[in-house]
């Protein structure tokens, strides 16, 4: 039993916490707003302020663009993918597989393994990097439709093992093709200019392929493309009875996933300097669970869920590797477990059920949003 | 009036179990036509015929004189023919307005127009038909919080967004409170006489069919017993017995 005084205090407590929170809705509000400047501010000075990182921030960038790209068809479309490696592999060898054909004999570079090197000038060099990077998307998309009118009739379970199969099987085509390096993959051209240089562009390159991913999806799940893929993950069946043309709605969301994923795969053979056929481009025990788990730790199905859940991982696992080194395996384990017994929903889809008020959708208000 | 929907001796087979034999109808355009008969005589089943989701074993299957029997759900519903279901489907994550945002007509499948934000004419309207059936104040909550009876109000609101030539409503009363009945009963005659939309309806509240009803067919055991006016139908010995368990 609780003396009188103590309950007194306790009211009066309560009574401040209940008059503060409109206050500290209003500054999350503010924070909120005024938050996507700060990053972009904070994105464009971090490789100066933070330069032994520069690698490390590339990175974040290219997560971001991965948790994005999971969750359109994860989080917004309710098809759970594992094989959407496949598109950022055929980006990392299409990207640079271009560059090298340009100006050289690709099969013969490549049976070489390594022992011939390339020099490309300058001009020769980007001028392959510009046309390697176009290439990327184009071949990834080709895949996805393709791929799209096979898988995407599946539903469930069963669209899920079926990409599982995808990136392996890709990764396995790729290390028995000798054109293109067989298993002892490509020796990526190296950039023509000084160490220092090559980081900021490819680091500029990432942040510039993440803002654009994030401000095509923002627009996208307001049209009734967004609408649409919502109606497909919460009633596949109903969207059908109202005369959703849902194949095609699922195709062009696998595109536009395709797209950016195949782009970024061109950007990291690059950062990478060498590819693997099963470690760096269809690494899919890497890049492509820690895609699911990003959008998943953020919250998937919302906007800025996966790309908070992609920063937040990303430190971790960097975090982990520098000072659990030899256990890091361990303490991402325990990371997940925590995230999926306490937060199931993610990080924001906890936030939403806590405050939904927080989160009044644009896709209903046409016009108003912008 | 035209025959809007023709239906013509359509069977369908379940392995051994006949669901619907050599079963026929009409619609006509403008008209309310009821569908009526005992649990487990078929009625969903036809419903099901009738918008492509399953394959039909015999017979045929005609909407405003093209044989649809054929078709694929979405084709079949993008030619103004449109069902609800039996169990009540809504999008359950997205809003009230969202749901029915997502389903104005899909006649224009460019990607123009999937990459079109939602046009102010179809967010009136949106707000309109909310307000049809009552639903104005919960525009902006998850679909899936509402009551059943409120879902139900929100399918129909759905269907009717979509501006269907046919509207099928697979026990449209059924879960919702009695006081409210009537007032649904109400907004059905008022979608056919203001908004043009003819409608064909399977219930089970005999009170609410012979009231709504011009036309009503009787199914038993997969096969049509009787049809005819509302009186006729319920005087019908048949028809009572089939109900009471003497067939």
């Amino acid at each position: 039993m609780m003396p009188a005084w103590a309950k007194r205090w306790r009211l009066r407590a309560l009574e401040t916490v209940a008059r503060c929170v409109p206050f500290a809705l209003l500054v999350l509000r503010i924070i909120l707003r005024w938050l996507p400047p700060a990053l972009l501010a904070l994105g464009i000075a971090a490789p100066f302020l933070l330069p032994s990182f520069q690698v490390q921030l590339t990175f974040l960038w290219i997560m971001i663009v991965f948790a994005l790209c999971w969750d359109i068809l994860g989080g917004q479309m309710g098809y759970n993918s594992f094989g959407n490696i496949a598109f950022f592999g055929i980006g990392v060898y299409t990207a640079t597989i271009v560059q090298i054909g340009l100006f050289q004999d690709v099969a013969a570079y490549t049976a070489a393994a390594g022992m011939q090197t390339i020099s490309l000038t300058p001009d020769q060099y980007f001028e392959g990097l510009f046309i390697g990077l176009a290439a990327a998307p184009v071949l990834a998309v080709i895949v996805a439709v393709v791929l799209g009118l096979a898988l995407l009739d599946l539903r469930g379970h069963y669209f899920a093992i079926a990409t599982l199969g995808l990136g392996i099987a890709a990764g396995e085509l790729a290390a028995a093709w000798t054109f293109v390096g067989g298993s002892s993959g490509v020796q990526v051209p190296v950039y023509p200019g000084s160490l220092q240089s090559g980081r900021l562009l490819f680091y500029f390159l990432s942040a510039a392929l993440c803002i654009t991913t994030f401000i095509t999806l923002r627009w996208l799940y307001t049209t009734r493309f967004g609408l649409a893929i919502n109606a497909i993950r919460d009633d596949e069946d109903k969207a059908e009875a109202l005369g959703l043309h849902t194949t095609r709605y699922k195709i062009i969301a696998w595109c536009i996933g395709a797209v950016f994923l195949g782009l970024a795969g061109g950007l990291v053979g690059h950062i990478i300097g060498f590819i693997d056929p099963r470690e760096v481009a269809f690494a899919g025990a890497s890049f492509g669970v820690w895609m699911i788990l990003m959008a998943i730790l953020g919250g998937k199905g919302t906007l800025w869920g996966p790309v908070i859940g992609a920063v937040i991982f990303h430190v971790m696992r960097e975090l982990f590797w520098t000072y659990l080194f030899g256990w890091q395996n361990v303490a991402m384990g325990v990371l997940i477990v925590v995230v999926v017994v306490f937060f199931p929903f993610g990080i924001l889809g906890w936030l939403r059920r806590r405050y939904p008020q927080l989160f009044v959708r644009d896709a209903a208000q046409p016009g108003a949003a912008e | 009036m035209s025959a809007l929907l023709e239906v013509r001796n359509v069977s369908k087979r379940y392995g051994g179990v006949v669901a619907n034999s050599k079963v026929s109808l009409t619609v006509r355009e403008g008209q309310i036509v009821g569908l009526i008969g005992p649990n487990g005589s078929g009625k969903t089943t036809l419903f099901n015929s009738i918008v492509g989701t399953h394959p039909i074993d015999g017979g045929s299957i005609r909407f405003d004189g093209r044989e649809i029997s054929r078709l694929r759900v979405a084709d079949i519903a993008r030619l103004g023919l449109i069902r609800t279901f039996q169990q009540t489907r809504i999008f359950r994550q997205m809003s009230c307005l969202e749901n029915m945002l997502v389903s104005v007509p899909q006649g224009d499948a460019s990607l123009r127009a999937m990459i079109a934000r939602p046009a102010s004419d179809d967010r009136a309207h949106a707000l309109e038909l909310l307000a049809f059936v009552g639903l104005s104040s919960k525009r902006d909550l998850a679909a899936g919080s509402l009551s059943f009876g409120q879902q139900k109000l929100l399918e129909f609101a759905m269907a009717l967004m979509n501006e269907p030539r046919l509207l099928l409503l697979d026990e449209p009363t059924a879960g919702i409170n009695p006081t409210l009945i009537n007032g649904l009963v109400d907004r059905l005659k008022r979608a056919r006489d203001q908004l043009g939309i003819t409608l064909f309806v399977i219930e089970h509240n005999m009170r609410v069919v012979m009231n709504l009803a011009e036309h009503i067919y009787c199914l038993a055991h997969g096969e049509l017993l009787a049809d005819g006016r509302p009186e006729d139908v319920q005087n019908d010995p048949r028809v009572v017995a089939a109900y009471l368990g003497a067939h």
